[in-house]
């Protein structure tokens, strides 16, 4: 049997494939100066850390409760508030409710530029604008969610069942009629599922939000990381990750339900 | 009454919806509307209440232009007009008096409605016309725990609650087995002549437009070829709407078996 016959008949593309990868890979090594000697070089310094880092103190744990409670309420509470914007604005960005074609173009592009700006960047310039502590924390999460719910949340809409707004349509309902009783119907269970997806990503992202200076744990975690403390930043990460998997599990078992 | 003058309708890929459609319905007419799938019987019933907007011509209902309204008054006149469709276009997650209730919306300044104030005599109103359909036992029940029979009528206690005076029906029974479409077709008979509705159907079977209504209009390619009572629709008229005579073939079909 000939080559061309079989499902290889075609290798010459992918070795072409295989080696633009392999020229790429190289470039990119020779422009980022990437050593892996390094890696190894340094080990002393990687036994010195692990060594600490596998110490964990829990006598320290008291002290980062607080802390951590606070990360959670900025969550919630950034989440709350940027799903409240969100919910509106996503019926302004459907042309299903609005039946304005420049007014949902100019509300998408609007958000698709709130969507463009990284986490960790919307919090450093909150903290240029408010300073330093929780509220702008809140402020980061609230824009954060405000960008991902309202695109779920629009994109929802466009998918309901449209025969309930003709029939509100036809019996005299207005727009904001419609809305609330034809559209919002449809859309709630999701809305309180995006709601809880966001929550989790938040207290994920939130964690890291203190590095800017935006309070929370993640003061803690930045300053006891810069006094290499590793047995404390191990046992702060520990209880990152213990409340980042209980709410993961309580919102997806809530989640589960709403489906 | 609802009159029709010189109406016409092109959508926007040049297809005729309507063309030069005149006629009137009295008040308390049962008319069935019959012809071939695009033949133009969708864009008569709605251009009625206005979800479709004709290109030329005039629709009043009354002495009120249906055409030339405002949106405010097109929102009045849709009060006066109930719809049903085949897909019955019931909020599913809701409950039935919630669906049922959202007859009286354009009766509700828009805050009253979102926050649920209703009066006490709309939920009797609401309550009067599931009794009527009898489903009123399903009152609290989520719409879409219900059969599609049961979903159709609790789609009439919606235009009953809306105490309109033209209930138009797009294919009400399309989607019913023949039971409940007997049972649907009798429902909106029995609304007709005890409560003198005007009902304007679009139906596919000639049988039960001619078992149900007091006068039929056939349509073919946006015209109206037909306007009579069921007993002037003979073959040769069904011949001129559907280009071939059902009737007949179906009687010969009958022999054969």
């Amino acid at each position: 049997m000939k080559l061309k016959d079989t499902i290889h008949f075609n290798w010459y593309r992918h070795l072409f494939v295989a080696v633009l990868i392999l020229i790429c890979l190289y470039a990119s090594v020779a422009v980022t100066d990437a050593d892996f000697g390094e890696v190894f070089g340094n080990v002393d310094q990687m036994t010195s850390f692990l060594s600490r880092f596998l110490k964990p103190d829990f006598t320290y744990i008291p002290q980062i409760v607080g802390p951590m409670i606070d990360t959670l309420k900025m969550s919630v509470v950034g989440t709350a508030a940027g799903v409240f914007f969100a919910v509106p604005v996503a019926f302004l960005a459907t042309t299903l409710v609005t039946g304005n074609k420049v007014l949902t173009s100019v509300v998408r592009i609007f958000l698709d530029i709130v969507r463009t700006i990284p986490n960790l960047l919307l919090a450093a310039l909150m903290v240029a604008i408010v300073g330093i502590g929780e509220f702008t924390g809140v402020l980061t999460i609230a824009v954060f969610t405000f960008g991902l719910v309202s695109q779920l949340v629009y994109e929802a809409i466009e998918t309901i069942d449209e025969g309930p707004v003709e029939a509100a349509e036809s019996v005299g309902a207005n727009k904001v009629q419609i809305a609330f009783w034809s559209v919002a119907p449809q859309i709630m269970s999701q809305v309180a599922g995006y709601t809880l997806y966001a929550l989790e990503v938040n207290v994920r992202a939130s964690t890291v939000l203190g590095y800017v200076g935006a309070g929370g744990i993640g003061v803690i975690l930045n300053s006891s990381l810069a006094l290499l403390q590793y047995d404390r930043v191990s046992v702060i990460i520990l209880m990152i990750l213990v409340v980042v998997a209980v709410v993961d599990a309580v919102s997806e078992a809530a989640r589960r339900r709403l489906s | 009454m609802i009159t029709f003058e010189h109406v016409s309708k092109i959508y926007s890929n040049g297809v005729k919806g309507l063309q030069d459609v005149n006629l009137t319905i009295g008040d308390g007419e049962f008319v069935s509307v019959i012809g071939l799938s695009g033949a133009g019987k969708s864009t008569f019933l709605r251009s009625i209440n206005r979800l479709n907007d004709v290109t030329e011509g005039e629709i009043r209902i009354g002495d009120q232009s249906v055409t030339k309204a405002g949106k405010k008054e097109l929102r009045a006149i849709r009060r006066r007009i109930g719809m049903i469709s085949q897909n019955f276009n019931l909020v599913k997650r809701s409950t039935v008096q919630k669906n049922v209730l959202s007859g009286r919306l354009g009766y509700y300044p828009t805050w009253k409605s979102i926050l649920g104030i209703f009066s006490k005599e709309d939920y009797q109103l609401a309550n009067d016309a599931l009794e009527r359909v009898g489903l009123l036992d399903k009152l609290h029940s989520r719409s879409d725990e219900l059969s599609g029979g049961q979903q159709q009528r609790v789609s009439i206690a919606r235009t009953l609650v809306q105490q309109a005076d033209i209930i138009l029906a797009d294919e009400p029974v399309a989607s019913l087995d023949p039971i409940t479409t007997q049972k649907i077709m009798g429902d909106l008979k029995q609304i007709n002549q005890t409560m003198g509705k005007t009902v304007i159907v679009n139906i596919h079977s000639v049988q039960l437009a001619k078992e149900f209504s007091s006068r039929i209009l056939g349509f073919k390619s946006g015209q109206v070829v037909f306007d009579g009572t069921p007993e002037e629709l003979t073959g040769e008229e069904l011949t001129r709407i559907y280009g071939r005579n059902i009737l007949e073939e179906k009687e010969g079909a009958e022999h054969e078996a």
